[in-house]
Order: structure tokens, then sequence, then C-alpha cells
């Protein structure tokens, strides 16, 4: 069913995300490793709320035609923060600078106190940083449980000799990266279908595949370039859920994109509205959806992507 | 002992790898057709160029006369390449275009079997009727035939330029190859276009196999030109004409400067890979190739 | 109704070892006293050689998606290369040989790699062919590494180990098969571990391999190197244990099309698949020319033969391409699973 309105699909997030929440929430003894993960980060949180992603003056071109002008933007420890905008607003391009995949003509990227030209793609995994892609990037020739595994392949220090005789740190690896994966199915209730080529999965589980797949490595930063894009309002609600039990769970700041502005609102701590490039608005939900320029430029926009992205 | 450079030699050695540089060009045009307007990589266009100059040979070997045997081949060649892109390509549409090159090398095995199996597998000498004596333009000795193949190869160029900005097929042509899905959207008829190119693809590879076929008999090792293109189309870009014509000449001239002078120190031989090095080395430098634009990755 | 439950039945509650085991059972056990030496001669050993050769090229094509089309220079270069080690190092045992030579023949394979870390698709295809080009000229021009021979073709030294000399036509063909099934057994260990699903990764979606930090550039020159192993222990054994003389003309581009050929008709990313298409690439032009002969008689000499292989072998990879693009092993899969199903339903 298409969202009729923008306000209904305000509604649909937040009534339908407690019953979901619930479900997706962890039901027994979690391994140790999370609880102390979020013992530390639930403790940065609380003591200071310094970002840790900052943009300053991002500016991107591609041939004349300006993507990004003029960028800040601040993400505190542990919050989801949207960045919302009409087609062609330069939401994914942000993500893009971000993820370091385009490097920005001015500008800084600053992560967790360190300022990068250009953020280096090769050591983002390392950096504590995973992501989503708008059109899915899975690795269609390989098993649920082995895509959502390979969101670990940056840790694994043992050579190919050893994989292949099964001898050293290879097989303690293969083990971790393995019960670790299936513990994120779980979470995310995909065990029924691991071992589903994930070729063979409808869309909106292959969203989900790739959002295990990004945090099966417990990232610090997870940013999520339109998870819901193309996917039906249950399944959006349903997502929306996911997003918030994860941050909850592995105390992860999540930086989403999103053009379906009726998920976003029930779902984000602050909100950045982009339109042509520029920040025309960034603040909580409430005074967004009563920020005047924002209607103007976005929701006479929205009103007609919405029935084409609500499907 | 290096005081006496001889200069005059030089330029003779650069203008003759210049104009071999034109014949693999020619050959390039071919493939960058094809891939300008499907993205394949047609590896049995050496193929079809041993199966036109063969035909032709063989056509004017048994009494038939040169126009009449020329467009009796030229028919042939259209014939075939309609069939192609009706049989093999059109049933792999939105394959990886590695599937589509992987059935161009089925398709040039294919087509070199055929060629032989229905005329035979001894060299044929092709007589177009110029005379290869060196001609001394400036004091430098330049091939007769050189020259008339550059000729021929202009002429070519020009026609099929011509071709693609005045006919309405053409335009056509430069549409889908700008943009399959605006071509689409504004109603052209794809396979229209993709047979026609596929003729034109074999009109360039008559023209290619008369030439070469003349200069080195026409036989199975025709179809290994190709060999001669491939570099050619690294270096300028699959896509492009103006690439392949300028990668020609680069590769003919830089090989032929390499033989003579540095050849001597690998022992000799060494054109069968040294255009293979020359433009890897290249694309090293220069990943977007000679006029390749830089592609920004969407994700 | 039947075609729907087909799809339900259990597969075969064998576990995975004990088809390969009993064939491997049978290959020592029973070959070695029925078959005839044109059998081992014309059959056997180049299907080994050529299997062996599918599975390093799949491992580097079907798997890590970097099409390569220099092959037999690979091959090429690990016969040569366990020639001269024979020749040149005193007491150094063949297996030692062997094994120095797949090292060659992977440092090769990482120098002519190095243009997949810029170059992607046809522009890496093509710039393949330098690594064809330049070995074959190589190993022709500079006659040290056929040890001053005129001719340029070499005798292969015989084959022993540790005393047991093995040059008759079933000892050869045990050495190769433990050759073959030693690396294959390790290859098919590789493919399933977190090497493996890195090359899958990078074949799917660099983008993406790279963003969750798989070491893309570090991942494709692995790629190369075992490849570039396996093939040319590959070629080993096509010169010492199959044709027994060292030359190059053997490792041509067409050889690096047939080993191409294989994969695809096999089944890309299927280490049975190289097996599979080997053997239908060996035993199809066999078939063809019996036929040939009787439907056609004289008329069928070996200059139509050589020309209808070469378009029966075409016409072979175009259909596969279009009617079974996961080659004969989807296709045996397929066909095993309507016989068990019909075995079980009657």
């Amino acid at each position: 069913m298409p969202l009729p309105s923008y306000t209904l699909g305000v509604m649909e997030a937040s009534a339908y995300a407690p019953e979901v929440f619930a479900r997706g929430l962890p039901s027994g003894p979690r391994p140790e490793q999370s609880f102390e993960d979020v013992a530390k980060s639930a403790g940065a949180v609380a003591g200071d709320a310094s970002a840790l992603l900052s943009l300053q003056g991002i500016s991107l071109s591609f041939g004349g035609v300006v993507a990004l002008a003029d960028i800040d933007l601040s993400v505190r420890q542990g919050e989801i923060r949207a960045i919302i905008g009409p087609n062609g607003a330069g939401k994914s391009s942000l993500i893009n600078v971000i993820s370091g995949v385009y490097r920005p003509d001015r500008g800084h990227v600053q992560l967790d106190g360190t300022s990068y030209a250009q953020v280096p793609t090769q050591r983002l995994a390392h950096l504590g940083v995973a992501r989503t892609f708008q059109n899915l990037a899975l690795f269609k020739g390989l098993s649920v449980l082995d895509n959502v595994a390979s969101g670990l392949a940056y840790k694994v220090r043992s050579n190919f000799a050893g994989q292949v005789l099964g001898i050293g740190r290879s097989r303690g690896e293969q083990r971790d990266s393995r019960s670790r994966a299936e513990q994120i199915l779980e979470f995310l209730h995909l065990t029924a279908i691991r071992d589903r080529l994930v070729g063979t999965l409808p869309y909106g589980l292959q969203k989900r595949v790739e959002l295990a797949r990004a945090l099966v490595a417990e990232p610090r930063l997870l940013l999520l370039d339109e998870p819901m894009a193309g996917m039906t309002a249950s399944e959006k609600s349903e997502m929306a859920s996911f997003v918030r039990a994860a941050r909850d769970r592995f105390a992860t700041t999540v930086v989403l994109i999103e053009h379906d502005v009726g998920v976003v609102m029930g779902l984000s701590d602050r909100i950045a509205v982009l339109d042509y490039g520029r920040k025309i608005a960034d603040a909580t939900p409430d005074e967004v959806r009563n920020d005047q320029r924002v209607i103007d430029a976005y929701l006479g926009v929205a009103s007609d992507n919405e029935d084409g992205a609500g499907i | 002992m290096i005081a006496d450079f001889d200069y005059q030699f030089l330029i003779e050695v650069l203008v003759g790898g210049l104009l071999s540089g034109v014949m693999y060009s020619l050959v390039a045009i071919g493939f960058v057709l094809i891939y300008k307007t499907s993205g394949v990589l047609n590896f049995a266009q050496g193929a079809m160029l041993l199966f036109a100059a063969l035909t032709f040979v063989s056509l004017v070997e048994r009494g038939i006369p040169f126009a009449l045997a020329l467009a009796v081949t030229f028919a042939f060649m259209v014939a075939m390449g309609v069939a192609i892109e009706r049989t093999v390509l059109r049933p792999l549409t939105n394959k990886p275009p590695i599937t589509l090159f992987m059935a161009t090398l089925g398709l040039s095995y294919i087509i070199e079997g055929a060629a032989q199996l229905i005329w035979g597998t001894q060299v044929h000498g092709l007589d177009l009727g110029i005379e290869d004596v060196p001609l001394e333009i400036g004091g430098v000795l330049i091939s007769q035939f050189d020259i008339f193949a550059a000729v021929v190869a202009a002429g070519m160029v020009l026609l099929l330029s011509l071709f693609f900005r005045y006919t309405r097929i053409g335009l056509s042509f430069r549409a889908v190859a700008d943009d399959q899905f605006a071509a689409l959207a504004v109603g052209l008829r794809l396979p229209l276009i993709w047979a026609t190119v596929w003729a034109a693809a074999g009109l360039v590879a008559l023209v290619a196999g008369l030439l070469w076929g003349a200069r080195l008999g026409v036989q199975f090792s025709l179809s290994l030109v190709v060999l001669k293109a491939l570099p050619v189309l690294v270096l300028g870009g699959f896509d492009s004409i103006l690439g392949a014509i300028v990668g020609g000449l680069l590769i003919g001239a830089s090989e032929k400067l390499a033989e003579v002078y540095i050849g001597d120190y690998f022992g000799g031989g060494i054109e069968s890979w040294f255009a293979y090095v020359v433009a890897l080395v290249f694309l090293l430098i220069r990943p977007s190739g000679l006029f390749g634009q830089k592609l920004v990755e969407r994700i | 109704m039947t075609a729907i439950t087909s799809d339900f039945v259990a597969a075969p509650v064998l576990p995975k070892w004990v088809v390969p085991v009993l064939l491997l059972a049978f290959a020592y056990g029973v070959v070695p006293l029925i078959g005839s030496s044109y059998v081992f001669e014309a059959i056997l050993l180049p299907f080994l050689a050529l299997s062996l050769a599918g599975v390093g090229l799949n491992i580097l094509t079907g798997y890590a998606g970097q099409v390569s089309l220099g092959s037999a220079a690979f091959m090429a270069a690990g016969a040569f290369a366990a020639y001269n080690f024979n020749l040149r190092v005193e007491g150094l045992p063949l297996i030692g040989s062997i094994f120095l030579a797949g090292i060659v023949a992977a440092a090769i394979g990482i120098v002519f790699g190095l243009p997949s870390l810029r170059l992607k698709g046809f522009y890496l295809a093509v710039s393949t062919l330098a690594a064809q080009f330049f070995v074959q000229w190589a190993l022709t021009k500079f006659s040290w590494f056929s040890n001053n021979s005129a001719s340029g073709v070499i005798d292969a030294p015989r084959l022993s180990i540790s005393g047991l000399a093995l040059d008759g036509a079933v000892g050869r063909y045990l050495f190769a098969l433990t050759i073959v099934t030693v690396l294959t057994f390790l290859a098919y260990r590789l493919v399933s571990s977190q090497t493996g699903r890195n090359f899958i990764a990078i074949r799917d979606n660099e983008t993406a391999a790279r963003i969750i930090g798989i070491p893309v550039l570090r991942t494709k020159l692995l790629a190369f190197a075992i490849s570039s192993f396996i093939i040319g222990v590959a070629g080993v054994i096509w010169a010492f244990a199959y044709l027994r003389t060292v030359e190059p003309d053997g490792f041509d581009l067409d050889r690096s099309f047939q080993i191409l050929f294989i994969i695809i008709i096999g089944g890309l990313a299927s280490i049975r698949g190289a097996f599979f298409g080997a053997a239908l690439i060996l035993v199809f032009p066999l078939a063809l020319s019996r036929l040939g002969g009787f439907l056609l008689g004289d008329l069928f000499d070996s200059g139509v033969l050589d020309m209808s292989q070469r378009i029966v072998l075409g016409a072979l990879i175009i259909l596969f391409l279009i009617l079974e693009p996961d080659g004969l092993v989807a296709l045996w899969d397929r066909v095993r699973r309507r016989l068990l199903f019909a075995w079980q339903s009657t």
C-alpha cells in the first residue's frame, strides 16, 4: 500500500515501532563483548556530547554541476541523525564523501578527532565505520551467512595458507566470525534464510542482509544510504525499529539518508535537510516539521516522491 | 659514433610506422563501432576480416569481375553481421559484457572454421593493382601501398562520419551510443540500429581484409590482425573512433621505432608484445586512456 | 505437480566426501588395471593437465572475476621453469622442481596481474595477452631456457619419485593424478575459506568489498599468484607427463582460449566444472572425427575435421553461454536431481 500522505507515514512509523522493537530487543544473556561495548559507549554519551563525526565546509561538484555546497554537519555520539532532501539534493554524495568514495573539492571530514581531506576508504572498517548502499551492494554469489561474515573480513589476520591447511589462528577466526554473524542474523530475524544465496532473496530481505553485514563489525558509526527505499510501509517501519534496536544494542551512532520523510521523523534525534546541495535546516524532527523553508523547499516535492517511493 | 645520426632514416622509419599504424586503426575502428552501440568487444572482428578477404579472393579467382565480387562480398558481410546480431547477441542481451565477449570469441572460431571449410586453407595472393614501389618524397622513401592504404582508411573514416552525421539511422546510432535508455525513451528502434552497426562493421572488415590481405596474403593468420588492434583499443579507448586513429598511429610509430632502434638489444622479434607493453605503460600512467573521460562511479 | 515437488526432494543424504573418494578409489584402483595405453596417452593425461589448468583459471576468473587470456603463458612458464630447475640444480628432487616451477609461475602471474590494480574488464583481459605474447617470445628467443637446444624442443626428464621410475603410461598417469588430486583438494579448501570468499566479494562488488575492509589490491594479486601457481604446475604435467617434451609452441593463444572454454563450458566458479569442461573439450573432437568419418567417409579428411572442430567448439561456447551459463555442472546437478526424484518415486 502506498503511503497516502506524509503525516500517515509518521504515524505508522511510530505506531508500529514499539511492537517490532520489542521483538528486536535482546532477549537473553548476550556475549560479554557487546555488554562491554554498550557500557563504554553509554558512558561516553553521558559524559560528553562531543561530535563523533563532523563535516566542515564540504563542497563537491561533478563537471560544473554542484552536488554539495559548503555543508557543515555534526553528529553526536549515539544519536540517530537523518539527512533528508528531495531527489538530487546531494544526500548520497554526502554519504559517499563521509565514506571516502568521493573526495570533496573543499572541506574536511573529521572523524573521531582526526581530520581528513578524503577519508581513506580502505581503512574505513578499521576506523569503526560501516555503511550500506542505496542500490544493493551485496555479494550475490555468497550465502546470507557468508555475506554477513564478510563484514568481519577486515579483522582477518591469518593468511591463505593457514586457512587452506586449517592451521594457526585461522580456525579461531573462522569460528569467531561465524558465531558473530549468526548472532546478528538472529538479531535481525534472518536465521531462517542463513544458507540462501542472497541473489535469490526478495528486495526487502536483501536490504536487511546488507544492514546485517554492516552491523556485524559493531561499528561506532553506521551510514545508511536510503535503507528503506523501495520497501512497503510495514517493511519500512520494521526496518526503522531494527535501526533503533541496533543503536540501542551496539551503541552505534547512525547517519541515515532517506527521502521518505515520514519514517525519519519518528526515528531520528536530529534531522538535516538538503536542497540542491545546500543545507537548509538542521534541527529536531519537531522543529524541522514546522520550518517554513523546509515545507516550501521540500515537502511540495516530497509528496510527489511519496507515491513512487512508498510502494 | 653517434655524431652521424641518420635523421632521414629516422623519418623514413617514423613515416612507415605511422602508415602501418593506419592499418591498425582500420581494424580497430570495426571494434569501436560495435562497442559504442552495444558494449560488446567483438573479438570476431578478425575472423570477419578473414572471411571477407577469403570470400572476395575466391570469387575473383573463379573469374568473377572485381566490382561484382566486391558487391557480393559486401552483401555477404552485411548478411553475416545481421545474422550474428540476431542469433548470438540478442539472446544475450543484458548479460555481463564479459559474457558477450566470450560469445564473440566462440563466434570467431565458427567464422574462421566456416571460412576455411568453404574456401579451403591454401594461401591466396591478392592483387589490388597497386604496385608496391617506394615513392621518394622529399628525400624520404615511402611505400606506395602504404599511402594507398592510408588514403583508403581516411576515406572510410570520412564516409562513416558522414553517414553518422547526416543520415537518420546514423543520428540514431549516435543517440544510442550516448545513452541506450535515452534512445529507447525516444522510440528509436534498437535492433535496426544494431543490425546496421554490424553491417557497418562488416564493411570495415571487408576493407581492412582486402588491404591486409594484399599485404600479407589471404590466409588463416589474417584473423590474427585483431591482436594488433587490441592494444590500439586499450590505448585509445574502446569507444572512441578518434582514439582508434590516434592510438593506431602511436602504436604503429612506436612499434617501428622500437623494432629498428632497440629491437637488437632484445634479439629482435619484439613486435609480438611491444604494442601491448606500450599500451599498458601508458594506461598505468593515465588510467582513463587517451581521450576517455574519468567515469564517476555511481553507488 | 511433480515439477514443483521435485525441488523439495531432499538432496541425497551422502556426506560430501563420498563421491570424490569413490571416484579417487576408482581412478587409483581400477583405471590402471583396465585402461589401455591409448586411453592414458591420448585422453587421461591431457585431461588431468587441462583440468588442473582449468581449476587454476577458475580461481582467477570464476571466483575472483579477473578474466585472463594468458593461461598458456603460465603453463609454459611452469614447464620451462621445472625443466631448468631439474637441469641446473644438482640433487633437487623432482617434486622440488615442480614446486619451485609453480612459484616461478606465481611470480610471473603477480607481475602480469599488476595491471589488474588499475584496469578492469576488457582492458584487463587485453592486458593479460601481454603475458601470453611476452612469455612465448622470451622462451623462443633466449635459448638458455631450452638449454641451447637447436630445435627449441627438448625432452622432458624422466619421471621418478625417490628412485621409483614412473615413465610408463600408467606411472605417468598416477604421477599426474596424485598432483592433480592434491592441488584440487587444496583449491577446494581455498575457495571455501575466508580468502575464497574475499575473491567472490571482489568479483561481485569491488567497491563494497573495499569499504568493508577487504584488502582489494592484495587479494587480487593473491588470486593471480595462486591461479598462476596451479596453472604452472598444470604446465609441468602437460610437458613432463603427457607430451614428454618441452616446447613453447604448444602453449600458444589457442591453448589459453581452450582453458578459458573449459571453465565456461564446465561452469565458472566451480572446481568440479573444470573437470567437466576438460572432459568435454577432449572427448568431443574424438567423437566428431568418428562421427564425421562415419557419415562422410573419405570426404572427411584432417583439414575438414580441423575446421569442423573449430565450428562445433565455437557453437558449443555460444550455446552454453545462452542456454546454460552456469555450465555442465549446473546441467549435471539438474539431471541428477531429476533422476533421483524419478528413482525415489518409483
